[in-house]
């Protein structure tokens, strides 16, 4: 009897609560912040009036999140910033995978999970920046050769917590080995005009300021900062050019293994991979497009065309413990 | 309930991870324990210099701007600390103006000017963004022992000064040490301030094995050990504590302040003046400078009004669940006074010493984990699939608040409880006044300044925080904290300036009602 009031009234509390899941939605965690992601999210609700719910958090919170909710998680979609938390992810058993001829045609091979359990939709390019009063760019040749004793004093590095700098040294691992890549974080820790800064735009503030010649960042936020001053003495260096290229990383999409809504989650990915969002993701922050057929945007485009390391980014997530480790032992704080 | 988290966090024991304490062994565990005790150190000797000087000189002198002065020196407490550490990044590094400008002026490389980005410069930024707890509470404490202790003290011929180290001071001890434990386990916690300055400590080390080397068992048993230290220090302090008693209840009368003279008068005033102006001021007055830059056509003022009300709306329903339970949980301990009681309750209160996101998956685990149950016993009983219940709710979500704050409403209510005595109880008795009278007429009058500090202390604290409230708001929920996260996480601080700044002004709001509410209980 007191069971049956019990369960009756756990029935009310459900009334109250539960969201009732529309037939038309997709829910989304994603680790890509709401400004960057919101209006491609607007443009798939207008053409398919699907409805998309999303909440935004850090990755390693949103997979811990995914971890516990288990078999009843809400979401559908998982949107991180780099391919190792994806790659994190689909070890975790969180993600499946997605047979998709669009998907197939519109993300290259390099930057998709050799399992299909993961895509990128936007590239995020790793490159060198360097004060043009103070460089000759016929110095500057790749990643490898800021070890070199000619830059002592004049490097300037973002800290090796951020996982931009993570998979740059994995991928670097995966080409070299670990032994010559520690030789060569060595020899950039060596060369460090100042301790490891906290993010890319205070690196590149360093630059012009002069107090260093050259930092490695990702070119969006060189693109932000000139954009605000366009006469900071910067410039881009694509490194690597000759050889394996540059380093690049994705922000991407995994759709859940538990997910309710599947079909339109998958509907959801294909339209992110399509011309319309990629000129978005092209247009909102200065990132370049997954899909090869679509144009940067015009300022991006001005810092030239260059050649993508086209090892496949499934290696950053696989190395970057490793590299990590690597790191730390190298003294990179 | 409060302790599930924790419980969570230390099972973690059973899954090794070898590989990466071997790793951390090797390489930065040693730099890591010593950073962390230096900063743990540091602002803890800062905090108690600063707080206990700061509430003295406003408790207990008179001088130009002292009514204005008393209720600005909490003002920082609105300012989460990684924004004033960005601030002052911002200003005093290499590219930051000042320095900027003084290279100009004096024509050098400007190699005499200190480098913000270390040790001494985390300690200063921690140390003007955590004092008011300390200031907070030891005010409290000395505008209620009234000046009559200092005037005995002072008729058995002892200076001012020694007035205070003897008399004042050890009479204060339940608070400063409340408020210093405060600080030593946001100090902890800390993890914006020590990534701005990129400064490595335990803290940085659980987010790095966690997020960077994908071992969340790895990350736990960090935080364990973290737990045991501040189990350790409280254990030391309560040991300390139960020797004495401390029972001063009497209401002072408005004792008249000692004023202040000449060049003393001034030194007082600049000092204080300085600390508000640093920790206050000037990072509100750059956030102000930004917010200007950044305010643009797309401003949507409906969305921001919402995450006002949201900040708002969860701030004060916390407050009030907080202070409500650790009331109850304070008469708890007064009715059954036994050791292992106080023990638990401290216990309880640990949970502040975590890193927040940490502490953010401790509780949201077991909460799934009752929703998995509940939904499966649903589907037995009527067939129903209800999907998950308790997630994405509001009562999740302050749970969640319950238990990383009680620490800050603990320690304020549990001090003001010291000072109702038994024979309070046994007075008010004797007359006739019992139950539920006694708590109305009697202790809430004594109580009502503990618990107004406690929530104004957990409001403000609820509106800065940020992982339990990403990690637990129900869909559409975005509050003030949110919108920071989210600019902030790509580098935009300049845009995060108007969130940032309104943040800061709504964290005023209750400042301001407490400081009136305090003084006008003062002045009664």
């Amino acid at each position: 009897m007191l069971n049956r009031f019990f369960l009756v009234f756990l029935l009310i509390l459900s009334l109250l609560f539960v969201q009732v899941a529309h037939a038309a939605e997709v829910v989304v965690y994603s680790a890509r912040i709401e400004q960057l992601i919101k209006p491609m999210f607007d443009a798939f609700t207008e053409e398919t009036g699907i409805k998309v719910k999303y909440t935004t958090d850090n990755e390693g919170a949103l997979l811990a999140r995914l971890q516990a909710e288990g078999k009843n998680t809400s979401a559908d979609m998982l949107i991180t910033v780099d391919a190792g938390n994806l790659w994190a992810a689909e070890q975790a058993g969180l993600l499946k995978p997605v047979k998709s001829e669009v998907l197939a045609h519109n993300i290259p091979m390099h930057l998709r999970d050799p399992n299909d359990q993961w895509f990128g939709l936007s590239v995020r390019a790793r490159t060198l920046v360097y004060n043009p009063k103070k460089v000759k760019v016929s110095d500057l040749s790749t990643y490898e050769d800021l070890a070199d004793v000619k830059w002592r004093n004049r490097l300037c590095l973002r800290s090796s917590k951020k996982v931009y700098n993570q998979s740059l040294v994995a991928m670097m691992i995966a080409e070299h080995g670990e032994t010559e890549t520690e030789r060569i974080v060595k020899g950039w820790v060596s060369n460090l005009a100042t301790d490891p800064l906290p993010d890319d735009t205070k690196a590149l503030e360093y630059v012009a300021a002069g107090k260093c010649d050259v930092t490695l960042v990702n070119t969006y936020y060189f693109g932000r900062l000139m954009s605000k001053d366009p006469n900071l003495p910067l410039a881009v260096f694509w490194p690597n050019q000759q050889g394996s290229g540059v380093h690049v990383n994705i922000s991407g999409v995994g759709i859940t293994k538990y997910g309710r809504n599947e079909k339109a989650a998958i509907r959801l990915l294909e339209f992110l991979s399509s011309a319309k969002a990629q000129n978005l993701f092209a247009d909102l922050n200065m990132e370049y497009p997954a899909n090869p057929s679509i144009k940067p945007d015009a300022f991006v485009a001005s810092w030239g065309d260059f050649k993508q390391n086209p090892m496949n980014l499934s290696k950053a997530g696989e190395l970057q413990t490793t590299a990590v480790k690597l790191m730390d032992r190298a003294g990179y704080k | 309930m409060v302790l599930v988290p924790i419980v969570i966090i230390f099972s973690s024991f059973f899954t090794p991870a070898d590989d990466i304490w071997r790793h951390l062994i090797d390489t930065t565990l040693p730099e890591l324990l010593i950073n962390t005790f230096w900063l743990a150190a540091g602002v803890i000797t800062g905090t108690a210099l600063l707080g206990i000087s700061l509430a003295w000189f406003t408790a207990v002198y008179e001088f130009p701007g002292r009514i204005f002065f008393s209720w600005a020196l909490l003002l920082p407490l609105a300012i989460p600390a990684y924004v004033t550490a960005f601030v002052a990044l911002g200003l005093f590094d290499f590219t930051g103006p000042v320095q900027t400008t003084l290279r100009v002026w004096f024509d050098s490389d400007l190699s005499w000017f200190p480098d913000i980005r270390n040790k001494s410069g985390v300690i200063t930024v921690l140390t003007l963004s955590f004092y008011p707890y300390v200031y907070l509470l030891a005010r409290n404490a000395f505008m209620s022992q009234g000046k009559r202790s200092l005037e005995v003290a002072q008729s058995l011929g002892l200076t001012r000064r020694q007035g205070f180290f003897k008399v004042a001071l050890p009479m204060a001890r339940p608070w400063i040490a409340g408020g210093l434990m405060l600080v030593l386990m946001e100090t902890l916690a800390d993890f914006g301030t020590a990534s701005v300055f990129n400064y490595n400590t335990f803290t940085t080390a659980i987010y790095k094995a966690w997020f960077s080397m994908f071992s969340l068992e790895a990350a736990s048993q960090l935080a364990s050990l973290l737990i045991i230290l501040v189990f350790v220090v409280i254990v030391l302090e309560q040991q300390f504590r139960i020797r004495m008693r401390y029972a001063e209840s009497k209401r002072s009368q408005r004792a008249h302040r000692i004023q202040l003279y000449s060049w003393n008068k001034w030194l007082v005033v600049g000092f204080v003046f300085t600390v508000v102006f640093l920790a206050f001021l000037l990072p509100v007055a750059q956030l102000s400078v930004w917010a200007v830059q950044s305010i643009n056509a797309d401003f949507d003022l409906t969305r921001f009004g919402e995450f006002l009300w949201h900040s708002f709306a969860l701030s004060a329903l916390a407050a009030l669940l907080t202070c409500s339970i650790v009331i109850v949980m304070v008469y708890a301990v007064r009715r059954y006074p036994d050791a292992s009681m106080r023990y638990a309750i401290r216990a309880a209160t640990i949970g502040y010493a975590l890193p927040g996101t940490v502490l953010a998956i401790g509780v949201y685990m077991p909460m799934v984990w009752l929703d998995g149950k509940l939904s499966e016993w649903i589907f037995d009983g009527f067939r129903i699939d209800a999907g998950p219940l308790l997630q994405g709710t509001l009562i999740a979500m302050l749970v969640a608040y319950l238990i990383r704050f009680m620490a800050v409403g603990h320690y304020p209510i549990d001090g003001a409880m010291q000072r109702v005595t038994r024979s309070i109880d046994e007075a008010a008795m004797s007359l006739g006044t019992q139950g539920w009278a006694m708590i109305r007429k009697i202790h809430f009058p004594i109580l009502k300044s503990g618990i107004f500090t406690a929530a104004t202390l957990v409001f403000v604290d609820v509106m800065k925080e940020m992982p339990i409230t990403l990690m637990t708001r129900p869909f559409g929920w975005d509050t003030l904290a949110v919108r920071i996260f989210s600019l902030t996480s790509e580098g935009q601080w300049e845009q995060a300036a108007v969130p940032a700044v309104t943040l800061v002004l709504a964290g005023l709001i209750p400042i301001v009602v407490f400081m009136r509410q305090t003084e006008s209980q003062i002045n009664e």
